[in-house]
């Protein structure tokens, strides 16, 4: 099951490779097919899910390279399943992959590749998620630079090719260091099984284990962003085009926070223990600093990518409480702000898409001109500032639940960025949607095409539904977080 | 008859070798000439074929040849790569019609010199078959007789006569040490030496690693890749590249770990090869990143490469006095980088012949006037880098794992940094190609010959990407060799 999941858009993009060079019209088509295809396969995956049982589901395995015989720890298994951390991320990179798709129906250079690389990421990103083996994780997390990389710096703006560079860059160098990390883990213990792996009590190597763990949250320190390493994150989403830059803020971060819990925390889980106040302490610092920074942007896809490093704070201090509550609110956290501001970037695609300028200051009174953008944009800004009955609200109240008790300066400067992002989200929408009526944007058409208008009407839908009713998803999250608890203590 | 027997691989190709000198006398269609050199390879590796069904395994001619398992891999490998390498000189070839006898018979020789490598237990054998490539290479890589070729060509004697002397000195000294030159007697020999004769020992083995460092291209014997790879015509560089390289990995694996591995030395000789991988790597990896010539960047690249395979070396030996672990990895990784590094020639000779220019600039926007090179580079390059789905992302992990096991943990990490740094020129050549603006409206135009070569080299990247197990299996059988 899981496997047809995983590589039903790698066959897209083999089918898309296929078609012929000439129709412009049909690769579109079959992007939205397969797109669509693969997020209802989720969602009935999601639905089947048993909810009442802890661990992974759906498991299913066989041994891709054993060389155990000649005396190699070296063995590589395709193990993948699903548990209740994993499969709120496969359905929002499913679901976000087939809004991708929607919000890009006119692009028309290069269609066909631009597709099919889509498609491409999409089973990268997802067999990041689903891996049950540290080695086949590893693979999935390299496949995902090359189409990354060609998306930002064929289809993207401005300074595309240096941004993509140093996308690559700084996720290759994190990357190796995960790989020496996973490396010594597996000779540590014999093997990269990842069920086993998240069992076993793993008490010593010939280095210091702290060391294991520090070179593999690397990488995932690196891709979350957390501060210093978070230099790369503004320049992709902003010179990626408007679906890109949605699928790298909505899906392509969380495989560092992901990565942080199911890789970090519980397979190292006495190592993490150690280092819970240096995590506080960076997350205060990525969500502070986030947002100081948002307030004096004037690109708009810049504010929302700094508002980003803000908001994966609260990923990371979620997981330095190390407890269920925190760990669910982290995880969740993940899953409203990858809907949150894969809206936002989509807002702000339709609108650079009209006015071809991202500067704030060139803009005015849209609202007047396009009242379908402003009003969603605003349900967008409000669901990232935390408003209650919106999908922020709740994942931000459990990340500081769980850490108040432990963290009380850490959780306050916590509270701060909220307030923080309630100024920027609020101040920028009233300078971009209110204001004076510019003479220059009197032309602008409101998004009317329904390719416009179901994405974000869609996304809208899931953040109403978490928000009114969060158990849906916090059941399923809490079941798997479980067992990395009950490690825990 | 059991000599002549085991022998036959090498006798078949030599045979063909002296055919097309003489078809080249008598026969005006100078056509058929490439074609009878691939038919000798072909039959070679029959043959061989036919040996290992058998289970021929043995020595030949006084224990001077050991025709093992690890000889059959690359008796395979190199009939491979020459069969390769000819298919890709057609076009090239034709552009000197009156010398094309001697291009295909230098590049039978070189191949018998290498099979012979791999198969040499003997030091002066070693000696011979060495000679016997090097000196064939050497008028290879100054054939086009231009003023680069033979500069190549010079400067490729000059230094590989220095790296003669410093083996041949090695040699002497071992021979003194242990009265004998068979390997296996050499090792007896150094089982039971006293700890007095260590340093002399180290001293033949540094010797010979100095004299064997210059084909492998390792530093601080590398200055002359460059300059030879951008000087030579690109197929006979495609060919120095893997078929000298791996010959050279190819014997140094025999006499380390056979003839040269005791408690005596071992360990210094493998400290020795993990600080060469740490630099070969760094340097060939950071030099590469500034040149605009392709080839010259391939030069670079390779000494970089050689670098990774000394990190399978040095992981080989150091793990608990087991040497088949790195050995399968070094084995793996040469045949991976055989598949991707003559794929990628491949696609450069076809794309530099059309579009006039090896300048990596000029390859510019190539994705749009020849999709199918351009991706067929690209992916060669990908699997250079070690990403995945190729062979040499496996290669890399493969042997980065063992380097972990014998617990070099600080070269893995130099060398996983180093793939960082490779990545900036190897797909800054995949950039260019991709999203540079064409040089032009046309085209490009390749021959059949060399287009089915570079696809085939390029589904070997793909399947062993995929697949990896028979390969890494058939390595093991190969490196098992030295597990006793």
């Amino acid at each position: 099951m899981v496997s047809a999941l995983l590589f039903l858009p790698l066959l897209g993009a083999v089918v898309m490779a296929l078609l012929p060079r000439d129709n412009s019209r049909l690769p579109r088509y079959v992007a939205l097919a397969f797109s669509l295809a693969t997020f209802v396969f989720s969602v009935v995956l999601f639905i089947i899910f048993d909810r009442d049982k802890t661990g992974f589901q759906f498991i299913e395995h066989f041994t891709w390279v054993d060389l155990s015989s000649i005396g190699s720890t070296f063995t590589l298994q395709y193990q993948v399943g699903i548990d209740g951390l994993s499969i709120p991320l496969v359905l929002l990179t499913t679901g976000l992959t087939f809004f991708s798709v929607l919000i890009s129906w006119n692009i028309d250079l290069r269609t066909k590749e631009y597709f099919a690389w889509i498609l491409v990421l999409e089973t990268g990103v997802l067999g990041v998620f689903v891996s049950l083996d540290f080695l086949l994780f590893f693979l999935f997390w390299e496949v995902e630079l090359v189409p990354m990389y060609l998306l930002i710096s064929i289809w993207g703006t401005g300074r595309k090719e240096y941004a993509a560079l140093k996308f690559v860059l700084f996720t290759v160098a994190g990357s190796s260091f995960m790989l020496v990390g996973i490396l010594l883990l597996g000779f540590t213990t014999n093997t990269f099984d990842i069920i086993q792996l998240t069992q076993m009590n793993i008490t010593s190597s010939f280095v210091p284990l702290s060391m294991i763990f520090f070179f593999i949250m690397a990488a995932f320190a690196v891709k979350l962003p957390v501060f210093p390493f978070h230099t790369w994150l503004p320049d992709a989403h902003t010179n990626a085009p408007t679906a890109v830059s949605v699928l790298l803020a909505g899906v392509l971060l969380k495989m560092g926070g992901y990565g942080m819990i199911r890789m970090g925390v519980s397979i190292l889980p006495n190592v993490a223990k150690d280092y819970t106040l240096l995590f506080a302490i960076l997350a205060a610092i990525n969500i502070i600093y986030g947002a100081l920074i948002v307030l004096r942007q004037q690109d708009l896809k810049r504010l929302i990518a700094y508002s980003s490093v803000s908001h994966m704070g609260y990923v990371l201090l979620g997981i330095s409480a190390l407890k269920q509550v925190g760990l669910t609110g982290a995880s969740l956290q993940m899953f409203t702000h990858g809907l949150i501001t894969g809206l936002l970037f989509i807002m702000v695609g339709l609108i650079y898409d009209r006015t071809h300028t991202r500067d704030i200051g060139q803009m005015s009174g849209l609202m007047r001109r396009m009242p379908f953008v402003g009003v969603m944009f605003y349900i967008a800004g409000f669901a990232a500032l935390g408003l209650p009955a919106l999908a922020g609200f709740w994942a931000e109240l459990l990340v500081f639940l769980g850490t108040f008790d432990k963290y009380v300066p850490m959780t306050i400067l916590g509270v701060v960025g909220v307030l923080l992002s309630a100024g920027y989200i609020l101040w920028m929408l009233q300078r971009v949607l209110w204001g004076p009526p510019m003479q220059r944007w009197e032309h602008l058409k409101d998004a009317t095409a329904w390719w416009e208008r179901a994405p974000v009407l869609g996304l809208f839908l899931v953040i109403l539904a978490v928000g009114v009713y969060p158990s849906w998803m916090v059941d399923v999250i809490q079941k798997g977080v479980q067992p990395i608890v009950a490690r825990l203590s | 008859m059991d000599n002549i027997d085991r022998f036959l691989p090498e006798l078949i190709v030599l045979g063909f070798a002296a055919l097309i000198l003489v078809v080249d006398l008598f026969v005006r269609e100078k056509r058929i000439l490439p074609w009878i050199g691939l038919l000798g390879l072909a039959l070679s590796a029959a043959y061989t074929a036919t040996l290992i069904l058998r289970g021929r395994q043995g020595s030949a001619f006084g224990d001077s040849l050991r025709v093992d398992n690890y000889a059959f891999f690359f008796l395979f490998l190199f009939a491979a790569v020459a069969a390769t390498v000819i298919i890709s000189s057609i076009d090239f070839a034709r552009k000197m019609p009156d010398r094309q006898g001697e291009f295909y018979s230098l590049i039978l020789v070189i191949a018998v010199g290498a099979m012979l490598l791999s198969q040499a237990n003997d030091l002066i054998t070693i000696f011979i078959s060495l000679e016997l490539t090097s000196i064939s290479q050497y008028a290879l890589a100054g054939f086009m007789r231009d003023s680069r070729s033979s500069e190549a060509g010079l400067k490729y004697l000059l230094l590989g006569a220095i790296s003669t002397a410093m083996l041949l000195y090695g040699m002497a000294l071992l021979f003194g040490l242990t009265g004998s030159t068979g390997l296996a007697a050499i090792s007896n020999a150094l089982q039971k030496a006293p700890d007095s004769a260590r340093f002399a020992y180290l001293l033949a083995a540094a010797l010979l690693a100095a004299g064997f460092g210059f084909k492998m291209a390792i530093f601080p014997f590398q200055m002359w890749v460059p300059d030879v790879y951008e000087g030579a015509p690109t197929p006979v560089t495609a060919y120095l590249s893997v078929a000298s390289k791996a010959a050279a990995f190819a014997v140094v694996m025999r006499v380390f770990f056979t003839a040269l591995s005791g408690t005596l030395i071992t360990s210094e000789w493998v400290g020795l090869f993990a600080v060469l991988a740490a630099i070969s790597m760094t340097l060939g990896n950071v030099l590469a990143i500034q040149q605009r010539n392709i080839k010259r960047l391939f030069g670079y690249s390779s000494i970089a490469q050689a670098g990774n395979f000394l990190v399978g070396i040095v992981a080989v030996s150091a793990a608990n006095g087991r040497f088949t672990i790195g050995a399968t990895g070094v084995v793996f990784f040469i045949a991976a980088y055989a598949f991707t590094n003559l794929g990628a020639f491949l696609a450069i000779i076809a794309i530099s012949e059309a579009v006039g220019s090896e300048q990596t600039s000029d390859f510019s926007g190539v994705y749009r006037r020849a999709p199918w090179l351009a991706l067929v580079l690209a992916f060669c390059l990908i699997s250079l880098t070690g990403l995945p789905p190729t062979a040499g992302f496996f290669a890399k992990l493969y042997i980065f794992n063992a380097a972990i096991q014998a617990k070099y943990v600080w070269l893995v990490l130099i060398a996983v940094l180093n793939t960082l740094v490779s990545a900036v020129y190897y797909l800054g050549i995949v950039r260019t190609m991709f999203m540079g603006e064409p040089r032009g409206e046309s085209r490009l135009s390749s021959g059949m010959p060399i287009r089915f070569g570079m696809t085939v080299a390029a589904l070997g990247v793909l399947v062993f990407g995929i697949v990896p197990q028979p390969l890494f299996a058939a390595a093991h059988k190969a490196a098992d060799v030295f597990g006793r």
